[in-house]
């Protein structure tokens, strides 16, 4: 799960990590009276979307007047900020952040990462702030330090002390870097973080350490554990058709092709979506129903996958392991009963009873194509999404 | 022989009296697995499935000298119950709880380092199917049946996947010494490298297929074992071509974040390593076959 910046600027003040004066606006007219309240003579409008790489698009505006600040809210809120992270469609801009300007003398790249090869977290930093990871990894790659934090013991101040001179911080400086930087990794640990990230953290032209942006992702499996970080979910900034997915304990991902999937296991999912692209053709989902597979969940299933408009074809892979082929086949036919689906069929199953299974979707009399294998389940969705593309481009002519 | 598991090796389930562990027990007893009782704290003392139920892990181990453990703790508490196990003297643990916070099991693997490596009991998944040596024992939620006995070792982050290679292999007369599931969590309680070593020493292994998909570093780790230290012949088939970069695809650690999580750049390492590459998902059982027929 994600959150928005200035949540994140919150979350990790409260451990003591240093950030600037702001607040939060939802109207042009509130963030123009932020900007009044928080005085001084330069404010940045910030626009507030799960997203990296916002500055780029538009997303940062520096302001001058309180009537810069005004028109600068105007323009942003309500609209579809689109980055090089979010997607065409981009993300609704619903709330700003506006924070006073801050003189910058040089800025830093900080993060937090969970470490799959170390299985530890690791602090990832370098003093070429300013861009993105990829581009320090690619530009200054020797600027990068990386510390891994034993998990026993947690971050020591000999490690923050390594990481604040690797970043050049100064004598004076020190005692506050060592505080950021533990501030930064106990907020990790302590909300269940899967990422911290603070791109960049600037050294102002006073001498003072700030978290000027500030990124954070969390544990969906640790949630239960953390209601104040469920609390900061904002539904606007998540994909309508993955939420209602996962309310309905399925598990989808949005794609742009025209094959729909309907699955059970995450790994025969991609491995089915793999198969269709082989032979020449698009899934539209990735959608796991988990094991069970009942006609309650399958219906579920073609819902969601139907409330894609793109797709053609719907494609039903189901490994019968533990549950049975026939109750699979009576699920499926049950659901399409029930529903009314605009688009080919085309069911293939495995497993227990398969026999018994293939027999009573052959003896149903609901409109399906079945397949033995997956090749050929792949290939029979690939050539009926096909026909009905031109088949209903036909009869729109 | 199989690696971890046969007829003979003493199982206790943890999680045992609750709905999905005695739904499981049962299974792997009617499969042949040496279920000699479970743990369930509180209700020590009680029988359960005709076998006896403990309190505490060290107890089932003192009385039923119970050497493997199969988890089906909640993931709230599953954590607590690896760490129980591996400290009751368990050499052989199949989580298969789906769900359990990423730091949890950080702190699984550092608690574990504890023990000396030889020492140390052999953790798979969590969130896997389970481990299942074909017409002996198996321990997780997998259907026995759609395995063959043989003399291939399989290794797999998915479960169903597994399934779908297995039963290809089957239907071509193909059989699998044991089959391992090291699930689909970013922190695995062993990785791919574990079993490849086991593999290469099994006299009854005579190839070993691999099960990978995007995210996570173990593909590649196991590509540069198989080239260093393995004899016998690796295939690899990596689930994951059509992901798109930074999104979840329903195991918690098939993500790419980083460069050489992808499928395509995982099957070229594993190629260039000497893998041989499996490149369709519908072609486990002739891949296996052709390079069965080369031995």
């Amino acid at each position: 799960m994600d959150i928005h910046e200035y949540q994140a600027k919150a979350l990790l003040a409260e451990f003591g990590m240093p950030i600037g004066r702001g607040g939060i606006a939802y109207s042009p007219e509130q963030a123009a009276y932020r900007a009044k309240e928080l005085g001084g003579e330069k404010w940045v409008v910030k626009a507030q979307i799960h997203s990296g790489a916002r500055g780029k698009a538009g997303g940062i505006k520096i302001c001058a007047t309180e009537d810069e600040v005004l028109e600068a809210a105007n323009e942003l809120l309500g609209r579809r900020l689109v980055t090089n992270q979010t997607g065409p469609q981009g993300k609704l801009v619903g709330r700003l952040y506006i924070e006073e300007a801050t003189a910058i003398e040089r800025e830093i790249y900080l993060a937090f990462v969970l470490d799959r090869a170390s299985e530890r977290v690791m602090c990832v930093a370098s003093a070429a702030g300013g861009m993105d990871i990829e581009e320090i990894a690619e530009n200054q790659p020797d600027s990068i330090v990386r510390v891994p934090i034993e998990p026993a013991v947690g971050m020591q101040d000999f490690q923050a002390r390594e990481i604040a001179f690797a970043l050049g911080m100064e004598a004076a400086q020190l005692a506050e870097s060592v505080k950021a930087l533990k501030a930064c990794y106990r907020a990790f640990r302590d909300l269940d973080a899967t990422m911290v990230e603070i791109n960049p953290l600037v050294v102002t032209t006073d001498g003072r350490i700030i978290a000027l942006d500030a990124k954070m992702g969390f544990d969906d499996n640790a949630l239960f554990r953390r209601p104040q970080i469920s609390e900061l979910r904002d539904k606007s900034q998540e994909d309508a058709r993955e939420m209602n997915a996962a309310d309905r304990g399925l598990s989808y991902v949005g794609l742009d092709g025209n094959i729909g999937c309907i699955i059970n296991g995450a790994g025969l999912a991609m491995a089915t979506m793999d198969m269709i692209k082989h032979v020449g053709g698009e899934p539209a989902n990735f959608l796991d129903i988990g094991g069970g597979a009942s006609p309650d969940r399958v219906a579920k299933a073609f819902n969601l996958v139907l409330s894609d408009e793109g797709v053609d074809a719907i494609l039903v892979n189901i490994f019968a392991g533990i549950n049975r082929c026939d109750w699979v086949a009576e699920g499926v036919i049950q659901a399409m009963q029930k529903l009314d689906v605009p688009v080919p069929v085309v069911v293939r199953l495995s497993g227990t009873n398969v026999e018994l299974g293939r027999q009573i979707l052959a003896d149903s009399d609901i409109d399906l194509i079945t397949a033995e294998t997956l090749a050929e389940a792949a290939e029979k969705a690939v050539a009926a999404a096909r026909f009905h593309r031109s088949a209903s481009a036909e009869s729109r002519e | 022989m199989s690696i971890f598991l046969d007829e003979t090796t003493p199982v206790i389930v943890q999680g045992y009296t609750g709905r999905i562990g005695t739904f499981h027990a049962q299974e792997m007893i009617d499969y042949g697995t040496n279920v000699v009782g479970g743990v369930t704290p509180g209700k020590g003392g009680e029988r359960h499935l005709d076998r006896p139920v403990f309190n505490t892990v060290k107890d089932a181990v003192r009385d039923t000298a119970a050497e493997a453990s199969v988890v089906f703790v909640p993931p709230p508490f599953a954590a607590d119950a690896i760490m129980e196990a591996a400290d009751a003297g368990i050499r052989f643990c199949v989580c298969v709880t789906d769900g359990i916070p990423a730091q949890d099991m950080m702190r699984v693997k550092r608690y574990m380092r504890r023990y000396k490596r030889e020492e140390r009991m052999t953790l798979t998944g969590p969130n896997c199917a389970g481990t299942i040596s074909p017409g002996k024992a198996m321990m997780g939620i997998m259907p026995g049946h759609i395995y063959m006995q043989g003399n291939v070792g399989l290794i797999g982050r998915s479960g169903t996947l597994g399934y779908e290679a297995a039963s290809q292999m089957k239907a071509m007369g193909i059989g699998i010494s044991t089959g391992v599931g090291i699930g689909g969590d970013p922190i695995n309680g062993s990785s791919f490298l574990d079993h490849l070593e086991r593999f290469e020493q099994d006299p009854e292994t005579h190839l070993v297929v691999m099960i990978g998909e995007i995210g996570g570093p173990q593909e590649a780790a196991a590509a540069a074992y198989v080239r260093d230290h393995m004899q016998k012949p690796v295939l690899a088939y990596i689930a994951g071509l059509t992901a798109p970069r930074g999104r979840t695809m329903g195991h918690a650690g098939a993500i790419v974040t980083s460069v050489g999580e992808s499928a395509a750049e995982k099957v070229e390492i594993l190629r260039e390593a000497g893998v041989g590459i499996i490149v369709r998902p519908s072609e486990f059982g002739n891949a296996v076959a052709e390079a069965l027929a080369k031995l």
